[in-house]
C-alpha cells in the first residue's frame, strides 16, 4: 500500500491506447497504420510495466504483494482490491507478452475495421490482466466475464465464414457456466458477509460440506467450460477455427488458463473439502479429455481444429496436475499452463502464417513445405516438439511434473495420463509430416515464400522462451513455488482440521512422508489406512 | 578436457544447422567433423585416465534443471568407467561416420543439414551417457530419438522415409511411456533422482510391496520392468522392435551410427548404469534375459530370409542386442558392455561397408541384383570379411571374445534361465554365421545379376570413405583381445571400479572364469564354423539348395519372411483401430452425443418452446376469451376446494 500502483497501471494502460485511437479516429480513418502503431506501442508499454511488476515481485513470499485496496461499495463490503502472488504474477506477464505479438501478427492480415480490431484487443488485454489481479469476487467476476465481449466480437466480426455460429456458441457456453458462478459469489457474500478474497482466506471461513459441494460445482461449471474440460469442450474447436489467428492465440494462450487459474485461486483454498471430494471426478474427466481429444486430433483435416483438440488434451494435463494437490502436480500445472500459452500460441501463429499465403486451413492442400520454407519448417518443428513434450523444451517440464504429482496421488491416474506421451506425438507428427514433408508438387504451395522479417520477429521470442523454459525452468518455477507451497499447506491444514464435514475419501498424500507414500503407492488409500500400514511396517 | 569431450558436437550442430548456407558445404563438414574428432580425442584421454589409471571418477554439476519440492535434478556430467567406455565408443564411431559421410553424401544437396543432425545426435548421445540422474538420461534418451527421427526422415520427399520416421518415434515413445513411469516409481520409492543416491537407497527398499488394482506387487521389480520397457523400445527388443528395420530408410551412415553402434545400445547402457538397482530385482532380470534371448533368436531367423542388404544387417543388430540383454539378465553386465563395445566397431564397419557397396551399385540395396563384384571393389570386400568374421565370433576377432563371454556367463549362471539363454544363443550363433556369409556370397560372389549400366559404374569408394572403414576394421580386429583383460578378465574389478555392481552370489562372469566345462566355451566357435560352411554349401557349392528348402517349408518360410507378421498385427491392432476410434469419437461422440444432447438440444428446446408460446398468440378474441374463462373456472375451483 502507498507505493506506486503498478498493478492498476498495468491493468488499465491498454485503455489509454483505446482512448488515443478514439482521439485519432478521424485522422486514422484512411490511414489505419496509426491505430496499429498506437495499439502496438501501448501493448509494448504494458508489457514493460508487467516486467517492472515482475521485478518488484518478491518470490520468497507467499502473500499477496503490490496490493491496492480502494473502497468501492463500502455498504456491501465490496472494494477495488488488487494484488498478485506467485500463482497469478506470471499469467499477467504472459498476457502482456502475447498481446503485442498478436498485434504484430495481424499487422497485414487484418484489413477491415482496423481501429475497432485494435480497440478490441486492448480492451481484452485490460480484462485479462484484471482477472489475474483481482482480489475481490465481484471484481473477479466482472473482469472474467468482460473478457467474453471483445473475444465475442473478435470471432464474430473478423472471423471465418461460419463466424457468427462459432461466436454465439462460444458466448453461450461460457456464459451458461458463469451464471452459476455468479450465484455462488452471491451465496458466499450472504454466508460470509464479504466478497474479499484475502479476507475469506484469512477468516478461514468454514462452509459446511454440503454448501462447499454446491459452491464447488457452481465454480466448476464456469471454470470447466473455460479450460475446457470434457464434455463441455465442443465450443473450442469451432471458436478456434473461425477466429482470426490473433484471436486463436489469445484464446489458447490466455483465456483457457483462466479456468485453471480459477481452480487454483478460488476452488481449492475456499472449498478444500469439496475439492478433495471431487478430485476423482476431475481426474476422470481429464483423462477422458486427454485420450478422447488425442484420438480426435488424429483424424482432423483442418489444421486449426487439430491444434484446438490438442489444446483440450493438454489442458487435461493441467486439471490433473491441479487436483493432485501436491507440490509437483500444482507447480507442473502452472508451468504447463505457461508453456501451453507459449506453444499453442506459436502453433496457431504457424497455421496463420501459411493461411495468410494460401487462405486455407485444410491440411491436404499443403505438403513439402520444407523445400521452399526451411525457416518456417524449423520453427514449426521446434513448436511441434514442444507440444509433444520433448525434454529440453518447455512442454516437457510441466508434463513430467504433472505426471510425478499424479503418480503420488494415484498411480492409476498417472499411468493413464502417461498414455498422452504416446497419443500426443502421433497427431502432431502426422500433421507435421503432411504439411512440411513429402514432395513439393502442388503448384500453389510452390509459390509460397519463406518467413519474412516481421514473422521472424514474432516467432523469435517464442522460440527463445520454449528453450529457456525447457532448459532452465527454475527461473520461472521459483516465482510460483512459495505460493504453491502455501496453497498446499493450507489445503492440507483445512482437510486435517476436524470439521463436521471432513470427508477423507480424497487422495492427498504428503510428499515429505516417504514411508506413507511408498505404502500407499499403488492404491488411493485414505490417510488413516496408509498411516496404519506405515505404523505396522 | 571433459568439456571438449562433450560440447564440440553441439557447437558444430548449431553452426552447421543455422549458418549452413553461409559457411557452405565444405565449411559445415569441417566444423562438424573437427568438433567430433576433438571430442573423440578427449574421450580417449578420459578413458585412459579413468579406466586404465583409475583416477577418481567425478561429477561436474552445471546448473539446476528441475526443482520442485523434493523433485530435484541438475544438468551434470558424470565421469566414471562406464561413461568413459561409452564416450570412446560414441565419439570414435561418430567421428568415423562423420568423415565417411563427407564422401557418401557428396551428391546430396543438403549436406549442412545432414552434418548438423549427425552432430546433434552425437551431442544428445553424450548427454545420455554422461547423465548423473534419471532426468538427464531421459533428456538424452528422447534427444537421440528425435535425431533418429530427423535422420531417418532425412530424404523427406520419400513417403516411405516419412512413415518409417514416424513409426520410429511413436514406437520409441511407447517404450518411453514405460521409462517415464519407471523414473517416477523409482523416485517415489527412494525420494531421489541422482544415481548415487538411488543406489544407496535401493537395498533398503528392495522388498517393499504395494497393492495395485488389487494385486500385491514388488515395487522395485515393477520399476525395473518399466525401465526395461524403455530399453526395449530404444534397443529394438522383441515387441517394440518393428521400427528398426524400417529405419533403414535413412542414409547408410545413419544406420551405422544410430541404428547399429550407438543409439540402439542405449538400452543396454541404461540397464548397466542401473545395475545396482536391477541386481535387487531378480524377477525383472529374468524377464530381461528371456526377452533378450527371444529377440536374439527371432531376429536371427528373420535375418536368414531378407534380401535387402541393410535389413539383413539391421536384423543382425537386433539379434546381437538380444545377446547383450540376456547377458544383463544373468548379471553379466561387464560382458554386455564388452559386447556393446566390440559390436559397435564391427557393426559400424559392416554398415559402412554395405554403404560402400550400395554406393558402388548406384543405390541398389537388393542382394538379388548384386553378385560378382568382389574383384571390382576389393578393399570393401576385404573389410566386409573382417566385419563378418568379427560378427560370427571367429577366433581372435573382436566378437569372439565378447560373444563367448556372454554365452559362458549365461551357462555359468547355473539357473534354468541361464541354460535357456545359452542354448538359444548357440542357435542364434549358427544363424548369425550363416546369414553373414549368405550376405557375402550373394553380394560379392557368383555371376553379376545387375544390368550392365550398373556394372559398368561399379567403383571402389574414395579414400575419405575407406579411411574410416579401415579405422573401424582395426577396432574389429583388436578390440577383443586388447579389451578382454580389462572388461571381463581378471582386471575387470579394478577397471569398472564402482560403476558396475553385481551381487556376489549372482556374479556369473566370475563363475565363468573358474568352474565351467571346456566344451561350453568352444561350442560357439564350432557352431559359428558350421554356419559358415552351411552358407558356403547353400550359396556357392549347390546354389539350388535354398529354393529347394524353401519349397519344402513354404508356410514357415513365408511367416519368417514376413518378419513374423508383427507389422500386420500392429497395424491391425493399433494404427487402424486408432483411426477408427478417432473418427468415432469425433463424428459420433462430439458431433452427435455431446452436441446433440448439449447445445443443439438446448437451442432446439428454446426454439420449440418459443414456437409453442407463439402458437398461443393467435390473435382471435374468442381464443383469448376462452382461455380466460377456463382460467377463471380453475381459479374458483381452487379456492372452493381449499
Amino acid at each position: 500500500m502507498g507505493g506506486f500502483p503498478i498493478l492498476s497501471v498495468t491493468t488499465f494502460l491498454p485503455l489509454s491506447g483505446v482512448l488515443l485511437i478514439f482521439l485519432f479516429h478521424k485522422r486514422s480513418a484512411d490511414n489505419v497504420d496509426v491505430a496499429r502503431h498506437i495499439a502496438l506501442w501501448t501493448s509494448l508499454a504494458t508489457f514493460v510495466a508487467s516486467l517492472v511488476m515482475l521485478r518488484g515481485f518478491d518470490s520468497g513470499s507467499s502473500s499477496f504483494q503490490m496490493v491496492e485496496l480502494v473502497p468501492w461499495m463500502p455498504s456491501l463490503g465490496i472494494a477495488y482490491h488488487v494484488g498478485v502472488d506467485g500463482i497469478s504474477v506470471l499469467f499477467i506477464v504472459l498476457s502482456a507478452f502475447l498481446t503485442p505479438l498478436c498485434i504484430i501478427s495481424s499487422w497485414a492480415s487484418v484489413k477491415s475495421r482496423v481501429n475497432e480490431y485494435m480497440v478490441s484487443f486492448l480492451i481484452l488485454e485490460t480484462f485479462m490482466i484484471g482477472t489475474f489481479c483481482a482480489l475481490d469476487l465481484l471484481q473477479f467476476y466482472i473482469f472474467f466475464e468482460g473478457v467474453l465481449l471483445p473475444m465475442y466480437l473478435i470471432i464474430g466480426v473478423w472471423g471465418g465464414s461460419n463466424r457468427v455460429y462459432a461466436a454465439y456458441k462460444f458466448f453461450i457456453y461460457t456464459l451458461f457456466g458463469s451464471v452459476f458462478m455468479l450465484i455462488a459469489f452471491l451465496a458466499i457474500h450472504f454466508l460470509a458477509g464479504t466478497t474479499d478474497i484475502v479476507e475469506l482466506f484469512e477468516k478461514k471461513q468454514e462452509f459446511s460440506f454440503s454448501v462447499q459441494a454446491i459452491l464447488w460445482l457452481a465454480f466448476f461449471s464456469s471454470f470447466a467450460v473455460k479450460v475446457p474440460m470434457w464434455p463441455v469442450h465442443t465450443w473450442l474447436p469451432d471458436a478456434h477455427v473461425e477466429a482470426p489467428t490473433a484471436g486463436s492465440v489469445i484464446l489458447a494462450g490466455v483465456l483457457l488458463k483462466m479456468g485453471g487459474y480459477g481452480f487454483l485461486r478460488l476452488s481449492i483454498p475456499l472449498l478444500p473439502d469439496a475439492t478433495s471430494y471431487f478430485a476423482p471426478l476431475v481426474f476422470s474427466l481429464s483423462i477422458v479429455a486427454l485420450v478422447y481429444a488425442s484420438y480426435i486430433a488424429l483424424v482432423q483435416e483442418d489444421m486449426k481444429k487439430l491444434i484446438a483438440y490438442s489444446s483440450v488434451a493438454h489442458m487435461g494435463y493441467v486439471t490433473i496436475g491441479i487436483f493432485t494437490l501436491n507440490v509437483q502436480g500444482v507447480e507442473g500445472a502452472i508451468f504447463q499452463m505457461l508453456s501451453h500459452g507459449i506453444v499453442s500460441s506459436a502453433l496457431f501463429l504457424c497455421v496463420g502464417t501459411v493461411y495468410d499465403r494460401l487462405h486455407t486451413r485444410e491440411i491436404s492442400r499443403y505438403g513439402g513445405l520444407a523445400t521452399n520454407m526451411p525457416r518456417y519448417a524449423l520453427i514449426f518443428m521446434v513448436m511441434m516438439l514442444a507440444s509433444v513434450g520433448l525434454p529440453g523444451t518447455s512442454g516437457f517440464v510441466g508434463e513430467f511434473l504433472i505426471l510425478v504429482g499424479a503418480f503420488q496421488a494415484n498411480v492409476l491416474v498417472a499411468a493413464l495420463t502417461a498414455t498422452g506421451l504416446v497419443l500426443g506425438c502421433m497427431y502432431m507428427l502426422w500433421l507435421y509430416r503432411r504439411v512440411i514433408f513429402g514432395k513439393l508438387y502442388k503448384t500453389d504451395c510452390q509459390t509460397m515464400s519463406d518467413l519474412g522479417l516481421r514473422e521472424v520477429f514474432v516467432f523469435a521470442p517464442l522460440v527463445l522462451l520454449v528453450f529457456w523454459m525447457g532448459i532452465y525452468p527454475v527461473s520461472f518455477s521459483k516465482v510460483s513455488s512459495a505460493s504453491v507451497l502455501h496453497l498446499i499447506n493450507n489445503y492440507e491444514l483445512a482437510l486435517s482440521s476436524p470439521s463436521e464435514s471432513s470427508d477423507q475419501a480424497g487422495l492427498p498424500i504428503r510428499t515429505d512422508d516417504r514411508q506413507v507414500v511408498a505404502q500407499a503407492l499403488w492404491r488411493p488409500v485414505d490417510r488413516e489406512r496408509a498411516e496404519g500400514l506405515g505404523g505396522a511396517h | 578436457m571433459w568439456f571438449i569431450a562433450v560440447f564440440p558436437p553441439l557447437l558444430g550442430a548449431v553452426i552447421a544447422g543455422l549458418a549452413g548456407r553461409m559457411i557452405g558445404d565444405r565449411g559445415s563438414q569441417l566444423v562438424t567433423c573437427s568438433g567430433v574428432i576433438a571430442s573423440a580425442i578427449a574421450s580417449v584421454w578420459l578413458f585412459f585416465n579413468i579406466g586404465i589409471h583409475h583416477s577418481e571418477s567425478h561429477v561436474i554439476e552445471l546448473f539446476t534443471w528441475f526443482s520442485s519440492g523434493t523433485f530435484k535434478a541438475s544438468w551434470a556430467l558424470r565421469f566414471d568407467t562406464l561413461t568413459a567406455v561409452m564416450l570412446v565408443v560414441v565419439n570414435f564411431v561418430s567421428a568415423c561416420v562423420h568423415v565417411y559421410s563427407v564422401g557418401y553424401m557428396s551428391h546430396d544437396h543438403h549436406k549442412p543439414r545432414f552434418m548438423a543432425y549427425l552432430s546433434l545426435f552425437t551431442f544428445c548421445m553424450l548427454m545420455l551417457v554422461t547423465a548423473n540422474n534419471l532426468m538427464q538420461m531421459f533428456f538424452g534418451w528422447e534427444g537421440v530419438g528425435l535425431c533418429s527421427y530427423l535422420l531417418i526422415n532425412f530424404w523427406y520427399e520419400k513417403p516411405s522415409a516419412n512413415a518409417a520416421a514416424i513409426k520410429a518415434f511413436v514406437v520409441n515413445r511407447a517404450g518411453d511411456f514405460g521409462f517415464a513411469l519407471g523414473i517416477m516409481t523409482l523416485y517415489v520409492l527412494t525420494g531421489v533422482l541422482d544415481f548415487d543416491a538411488i543406489f544407496a537407497a535401493v537395498p533398503s527398499v528392495a522388498g517393499q510391496t504395494s497393492a495395485f488394482l488389487g494385486y500385491s506387487v514388488n515395487v522395485l521389480t515393477v520399476a525395473c520392468l518399466l525401465l526395461f520397457m524403455g530399453a526395449m523400445g530404444k534397443s529394438a527388443q522383441l515387441g517394440l522392435h518393428t521400427w528398426l528395420p524400417d529405419a533403414m530408410e535413412g542414409p547408410t551412415p545413419v544406420s551405422a551410427l544410430i541404428h547399429a553402434a550407438t543409439m540402439v545400445t542405449a538400452g543396454v547402457f541404461m540397464l548397466a548404469r542401473l545395475s545396482p538397482v536391477f541386481e535387487y530385482a531378480p524377477t525383472a532380470l529374468a524377464v530381461v534375459a528371456i526377452v533378450g534371448a527371444l529377440t536374439a533368436f527371432v531376429a536371427a531367423t528373420i535375418g536368414l530370409t531378407q534380401f535387402d542388404i541393410k535389413r539383413v544387417i539391421a536384423y543382425s543388430t537386433m539379434s546381437q542386442l538380444g545377446y547383450m540383454f540376456f547377458a544383463i539378465g544373468v548379471s553379466a553386465y561387464s560382458a554386455a558392455m564388452f559386447h556393446l563395445m566390440t559390436h559397435a566397431f564391427f557393426k559400424a564397419l559392416l554398415f559402412l561397408g554395405a554403404g560402400s557397396v550400395i554406393h558402388a551399385m548406384s543405390g541398389e540395396q537388393d542382394m538379388r541384383k548384386m553378385g560378382g563384384i568382389a574383384r571390382r571393389i576389393p578393399v570393401t570386400y576385404g573389410l566386409m570379411w573382417i566385419g563378418s568374421l568379427a560378427l560370427a565370433g571367429v577366433p581372435f576377432f573382436a566378437g569372439y571374445y565378447s560373444k563367448d563371454m556372454i554365452l559362458e556367463a549365461s551357462f555359468a549362471a547355473g539357473t534354468g534361465i541361464g541354460q535357456f539363454t545359452y542354448w538359444i544363443g548357440i542357435c542364434a550363433a549358427v544363424m548369425t554365421a550363416f546369414y553373414s556369409w549368405r550376405l557375402i556370397f550373394m553380394t560379392f560372389h557368383g555371376k553379376p545379376r545387375a544390368d550392365h549400366h550398373v556394372m559398368d559404374h561399379v567403383h571402389e569408394a574414395p579414400l575419405v570413405m575407406l579411411a574410416p572403414l579401415l579405422a573401424l576394421a582395426i577396432g574389429s580386429i583388436c578390440a577383443g583381445f586388447i579389451g578382454y583383460e580389462y572388461f571381463v578378465g581378471h582386471g575387470r574389478v579394478e577397471f569398472w571400479g564402482r560403476s558396475l555392481f553385481v551381487l556376489s552370489n549372482q556374479d556369473s562372469v566370475s563363475v565363468a572364469h573358474h568352474a565351467l566345462p571346456v566344451w561350453v566355451g568352444q561350442l560357439p566357435t564350432v557352431v559359428g564354423g558350421i554356419g559358415i560352411l552351411l552358407a558356403l554349401v547353400a550359396y556357392v557349392l549347390i546354389p539350388t539348395l535354398p529354393s529347394l528348402i524353401v519349397e519344402r517349408i513354404r508356410p514357415v518360410y513365408a511367416f519368417v519372411l514376413a518378419k513374423w507378421r508383427f507389422d500386420e498385427l500392429y497395424d491391425f491392432l493399433f494404427v487402424k483401430t486408432a483411426l477408427r476410434i478417432g473418427l468415432a469419437f469425433w463424428k459420433t461422440g462430439d458431433a452427435k452425443v455431446i452436441e446433440g444432447l448439449g447445445p443443439n438440444a438446448a437451442s432446439a428446446l428454446v426454439r420449440v418452446s418459443a414456437w409453442k408460446v407463439s402458437m398461443a398468440q393467435t390473435g382471435y378474441i374468442f381464443h383469448y376469451a376462452f382461455v380466460m374463462v377456463i382460467g377463471l373456472v380453475i381459479l374458483i375451483a381452487w379456492f372452493m376446494i381449499k
